[in-house]
């Protein structure tokens, strides 16, 4: 070896995340990542790193993070307990193919295998949740292994890639050579004659349908995909992952489709004759059975992954590689086509869509419903503002009446559904945007992660959160009123939690609202103030998500009132 | 359907676990596992056998591509390939089986490699299906324990992975 640059291994990690673009990471310390964070506190002034409440909510911060930005989310936690509490963020980060590097410490290689104090095989524990983990043992691998954990965070189909670092290679020493940032893997590129096969099913379809998910959400395709609803005369509709790749105002973008999608978007599904699947896995919430799917139609699919091409619904052409290069070439070679029938069946759908929502709404009265919140909710925020969610019935009413006006402005946990994840995902998503963050969320989710909110004020974050308490357990409720015979099995919440004391016990404002008007000034008054803002908004614990798809089911069995006979 | 895959794999720590691990999260059920170095002292080759539909078959293979340390898979066809398999097997000894367990060993071609007054031990090779069938004339002269490896195997011809 020669040179001054002879490093220690934790002094190498921090090296290699600035090297590698990093900016700001999360994390908490602990007993075997005290070296770590040691160079954390001398190379403050170039990497910043945001200290939560609990090692969750940073991997939480990080995946939010990492879901505006585009760039790698990166938590740090010890071994042991730390490292087991990420395991809930990296396994949502997974199943919603989001970019990420854990990097957690553990107990010196000696020790390993002794069930020594806070010592835990988080390799092993991760090994079905991550894209590929390491427990590096030579510290001369250090920086190459984390250069190459990036580069498969962000290849292909991106994931969460964790590096366990045990104390006595984070004491070690080596040379340290910088490099460049690494790119990812090239991907596929289709060949002309599958592109071909395509376009020729394109152009032979009267019902066209363009399917869009996570895959295509964020990877500036937008525009692309407009034009080719243009060209081909077909509409739009997405995933939950999909929500926000398409701005809502778009008249050929029907929303999302699915279990509580909307009616002109199922129903535009089930009648289509083709349907072009973008970046999408027909996930059981989004298609319901399976095998009743869409069995009329023919389906194109294009991935980057080679699994999801036929994985969970039978497909005609699969597109395997990089989704961009494909669609764009599907673009330019489709004829320009008109289908007045198509547009005449969507055009009812919609009206009855609209029916539907009238009558719901002549029903409420002066309610305050979840509609009418969000219609405030969408006509203060701005295009920069980030929705984050939390899981329940918030979340699928934020996906049916959030006016999402541009991609990567929206974190929420599709995939695993992770109740608990939306304040810390908000906290990552305001410090990656720089800009305002709503967090949607209920009494239920809430009160997970809650522990969250002096890491909101402590870093001062602009954050609303706008609490739709019901007092019940509303989506698990929801499925109880209809298939469990009203028997409320522990969804009552019957907690006698005063969220606007909460708010303020952390240091943070809050206010309750019980009808739209109050909540109007309390929303307008939080987006506003100069720090997180709770908003305890009071509604009916008989909402329901509508319409739904039961379980199993398909577009035939949708229900769109509450009066439906209980089974 | 009966399925044999063979798979290149980087001889790094938890590759074992990471491939066995996949099939055990997805539901796949394997019949066999066998492992080994290659010639290349970095590499292992892992030969899985497992029953299932062309569509599980499938997906299997995309997902081991999946796995970061694995480098090459490929389904080897029954018909273009062969495949061996080694069981030890242990069966009583006693003066009104023996020349029957000796018989049944010589038309198996398979080796007693270790014998006392109560027992004998035989190593058989061959298709899974003679080694099927050997223990099935065991059986009734009285098996005491069996260990197989496992299905190996290789193509035919100059086909290589």
């Amino acid at each position: 070896m020669s040179g001054n640059n002879i490093m220690t291994g934790s002094r190498i990690v921090i090296e290699t995340l600035i090297e590698q673009g990093v900016t700001d990471v999360f994390g908490y310390p602990g007993g075997q990542v005290l070296n770590i964070y040691d160079e954390l506190y001398k190379a403050s002034d170039r990497l910043n790193h945001v200290l939560t409440a609990h090692e969750q909510g940073a991997s939480h911060a990080a995946d939010g993070y990492s879901r505006v930005t585009g760039k790698v989310g990166v938590v740090i936690a010890t071994s042991g307990p730390g490292a087991t509490n990420l395991v809930t963020g990296i396994a949502t980060a997974m199943l919603d193919s989001i970019p990420m590097v854990a990097i957690t410490g553990n107990v010196p290689t000696s020790l390993i295998g002794r069930d020594s104090f806070q010592e835990i095989n988080i390799t092993g524990v991760t090994m079905p949740i991550t894209k590929h983990n390491y427990f590096v043992t030579n510290v001369s691998e250090l920086a190459d292994t984390i250069r190459e954990a990036f580069k498969i965070a962000k290849s292909g189909r991106p994931g969460p890639v964790l590096i366990d670092i045990p104390k006595d290679v984070q004491t070690a020493t080596c040379e340290f050579v910088p490099q460049d940032v690494v790119t990812p893997y090239p991907e596929e590129i289709v060949s002309d004659a599958d592109i071909d096969r395509a376009v020729w099913l394109i152009n032979s379809a009267k019902k066209p349908y363009i399917y869009i998910g996570g895959g295509a959400a964020g990877r500036h395709m937008t525009k692309d995909i407009m034009a080719l609803a243009e060209k081909i005369d077909g509409y739009i509709g997405c995933t939950f992952m999909g929500l926000s790749a398409m701005p809502n105002s778009y008249e050929r973008f029907l929303g999302m489709q699915g279990m509580h999608g909307h009616y002109a978007s199922s129903m535009a599904n089930k009648d289509a004759d083709l349907i072009i699947g973008i970046g999408v896995r027909f996930s059981d919430r989004a298609t319901g059975n399976a095998a009743k799917y869409s069995r009329n139609a023919k389906i194109i699919q294009l991935d980057t992954d080679l699994s999801e091409i036929g994985k969970n619904v039978g497909v005609d052409i699969g597109l395997v590689g990089n989704i961009v290069s494909s669609f764009t070439k599907i673009l330019e070679r489709c004829d320009k086509q008109s289908h007045p029938a198509w547009q005449e069946a969507i055009e009812k759908y919609k009206v009855r869509e609209k029916e539907i929502a009238a009558e719901a709404e002549r029903r409420a009265g002066n309610e305050m419903t979840p509609r009418k919140v969000f219609d405030v909710i969408n006509s203060v925020k701005d295009k920069n503002t980030v929705i984050a969610t939390d899981v329940g019935q918030h979340q699928m009413w934020t996906a049916q009446y959030v006016n999402f006006e541009k991609a990567r402005r929206f974190a929420s946990s599709g995939g695993l559904g992770t109740m608990g994840y939306g304040l810390g995902a908000a906290i990552g998503a305001a410090v990656g945007s720089g800009d305002r963050a709503v967090l949607i969320t209920g009494d239920g989710s809430f009160g997970m992660n809650l522990n969250e909110l002096a890491t909101a004020v402590s870093y001062n974050i602009p954050v609303v959160i706008v609490l739709m308490n019901n007092g019940v357990l509303g989506m698990v409720r929801q499925w109880q009123t209809l298939f469990f015979g009203k028997r409320y099995s522990s969804t009552v919440l019957e907690r006698k939690t005063d969220f606007v004391k909460l708010a303020e016990a952390f240091g943070a404002a809050g206010e309750r609202v019980s009808n739209i008007e109050d909540f109007r000034a309390a929303f307008e008054r939080g987006m506003n103030y100069d720090g997180p803002y709770l908003i305890d908004t009071l509604i009916d614990m008989d909402e329901f998500v509508l319409p739904m798809l039961p379980p199993g089911g398909s577009i035939d069995d949708i229900i769109t009132t509450k009066d439906r006979e209980v089974k | 359907m009966r399925f044999v895959i063979a798979v290149y794999v980087e001889n790094t720590y938890g590759v074992l676990a990471r491939v066995s691990g996949l099939f055990m999260r997805r539901g796949y059920n394997i019949d066999s596992l066998t492992v080994g170095e290659t010639d290349d002292p970095n590499f292992s080759r892992i030969t899985i056998t497992l029953v299932g539909d062309d569509h599980l078959c499938e997906q299997i293979i995309n997902q081991l591509y999946k796995l970061q340390n694995v480098k090459k898979v490929k389904l080897l066809e029954k018909n273009a390939s062969v495949e061996r398999e080694l069981m030890l097997i242990k069966v009583k000894n006693s003066p009104e089986t023996r020349s029957e367990i000796m018989t049944a060993s010589e038309i198996f071609r398979a080796k007693v490699i270790d014998y006392n007054v109560e027992s004998m031990c035989i190593e058989v090779t061959g298709e899974p299906t003679k080694i099927n069938a050997f223990i099935e004339a065991m059986k009734p002269l009285g098996i005491v324990e069996i260990c197989r490896t496992g299905v190996v195997a290789l193509e035919r011809g100059a086909n290589i992975l």
